[in-house]
């Protein structure tokens, strides 16, 4: 344990020291993450002032909080492990990984972690910004934003097992841009980043349900913007903590398998 | 002329390239029809909700998404793996074989690298292009068409000299990838008529990142929308534009010759 504690502090030196290497990446990367909520949120607020003010059950306001929310949620429960595996396959630089002692999943976590808390910052004063300029209309139940502190981490939770075991994919094929893309379609409609997920048609809303896309992103936004009830926030946390451990499971169970393909193509 | 025969060249070796990888033709398939399938799909959720979205109605707005495909596909087709590749070939001096060819470099490098599946995306958005035009009925005229393709040629331009002066860039920057990638996704915001974002963003993805020439500019000219200052002003600014990425090349050239001596 203790040198599991030692492991993530110097991964965290590391992230760092590379970032501050790199600011310019960094900058790039939040750009596009800006960019692509911000977009949604003036379309949506157009359609909503053609409407008379509101579509379904949202206000232009009440899209506003949605889209700035749902980008902050974005930023901490992304991950880019899909690409970053597939070149360490093609590569083989995993070999050096799997050389070590611990689990690779632990420095990957420390990685993410640490470059989240160097963007987190910049990311909220984007945040204000957009505030100022769109007026959002956030006053959440005191619950929900006490709530919104494990569902969030859950989410990152949720989505950082999935996409982790996902990434393995490219143990068996090279082609998993295919299978990348495939994914981010479905998490791009499904998690609510298109548009809410109450004004999606309703086999749609059925499936964000079932599918693990809604607990990663949408059900956070939900949660602080006070549109669910205690009890649909609990269930939610709820539904969220199974995703963890069929996460945890998946990816045990992926990952013996695929290391075992791995080695066989490298020796 | 003998450009052409070159960019012909560049095709064919490019097309033998791929035919050995013949799967990949339906893995880009597939990819190109995933990407169809978000913008469509973003569209009928949006237009559930409403009859117009800033004064375009949904069959024009769908003549955009097949533009933004269409002309997408140009990008990726030759502009960007162009671009990718000089950047690359600044870095490890690489750059030093094409400047001993006896063609112009600027234009060897702009079109020397084809990446042929993305005709899949020019092929998807002529699709889209040509079914929203039929929806509209007869109204789009000889006359609208010849600006179309005018304005598609002269924001092509534009975006090839945009992209030439950053990746230009790197005679003097190591890391300008990066670059690139801002504009990529800068490029998604095309995908919506420019005239529904607020002012700011507006000039920006229009005079700092020009996405707006590529994309809703075309496709203003297809739904006679286009004023004549607009078409006046895209045709000038791709004169201008050309002229002065030709001579920043020019400077950065100066520069490698320094460094890889």
């Amino acid at each position: 344990m203790k040198g599991l504690a030692e492991l993530y502090v110097q991964q965290f030196k590391t992230t760092m020291a590379m970032m501050f290497q790199y600011r310019a990446s960094l900058l790039i990367w939040m750009i596009g993450h800006v960019l692509e909520p911000l977009v949604y949120l003036i379309v949506w607020s157009v359609v909503a002032t053609t409407g008379g003010g509101s579509v379904g059950d949202y206000t232009k306001t009440q899209f506003a909080a949605y889209f700035i929310v749902l980008m902050l949620v974005n930023n901490v429960t992304y991950t880019w492990i899909m690409y970053e595996f597939e070149y360490r396959i093609r590569h083989g630089s995993l070999s050096f990984a799997l050389l070590k002692p611990v689990h690779p999943i632990h420095s990957d976590i420390a990685d993410n972690v640490s470059s989240k808390v160097l963007t987190l910052p910049f990311m909220l004063a984007i945040a204000a910004v957009l505030a100022l300029i769109f007026h959002p209309a956030l006053s959440p139940p005191l619950w929900a934003i006490a709530l919104f502190i494990p569902a969030l981490l859950l989410a990152f939770l949720v989505r950082f097992l999935l996409e982790w075991t996902l990434a393995q994919a490219a143990f068996w094929t090279t082609r998993v841009s295919a299978i990348n893309q495939t994914y981010f379609v479905l998490l791009l409609f499904l998690s609510g980043q298109i548009a809410p997920l109450s004004l999606m048609p309703h086999p749609v809303r059925i499936l964000a349900d079932i599918l693990p896309f809604r607990w990663m992103v949408g059900f956070p936004v939900e949660l602080l913007l006070g549109r669910l009830t205690l009890t649909e926030a609990l269930m939610g946390l709820g539904v969220q903590a199974a995703w963890v451990i069929i996460g945890l499971v998946l990816l045990r169970v992926v990952w013996r398998a695929g290391v075992r393909v791995y080695s066989a193509v490298g020796a | 002329m003998s450009y052409l025969r070159l960019l012909a060249a560049f095709f064919r070796v490019s097309i033998r390239g791929e035919l050995a990888y013949r799967v990949n033709f339906f893995v880009q398939l597939f990819q190109s029809l995933l990407g169809l399938g978000i913008a469509l799909g973003g569209l009928a959720v949006i237009f559930s909700f409403t009859d117009t979205l800033g004064g375009w109605r949904p069959d024009e707005v769908l003549a955009l998404v097949g533009v933004y495909f269409l002309v997408g596909g140009m990008i990726g087709l030759v502009i960007q793996p162009g671009m990718e590749e000089l950047i690359d070939s600044i870095r490890t001096g690489t750059l030093d074989f094409t400047l001993t060819k006896p063609e112009d470099a600027q234009l060897l490098i702009s079109i020397r690298r084809v990446e042929i599946w993305k005709l899949i995306d020019i092929v998807l958005g002529l699709i889209v292009l040509g079914t929203a035009l039929v929806r509209l009925g007869g109204k789009v005229g000889g006359g609208e068409a010849a600006v179309f393709v005018l304005m598609l040629v002269a924001g092509g331009l534009i975006i090839y000299s945009f992209w030439l002066i950053l990746a230009t860039l790197s005679f003097w920057f190591v890391r300008v990838e990066n670059i690139l990638v801002i504009f990529q996704s800068m490029y998604e915001a095309g995908r919506w008529p420019i005239s529904l974002y607020p002012g700011w963003l507006r000039y920006g993805l229009t005079f700092i990142v020009p996405v707006a020439f590529a994309t809703t500019i075309p496709a203003e000219a297809m739904t006679s929308r286009l004023s004549t200052i607009t078409l006046l002003g895209a045709v000038a600014l791709a004169a201008v534009l050309l002229l002065v990425s030709r001579g920043f090349w020019r400077l950065g050239l100066r520069r490698y010759s320094g460094t890889s001596a």
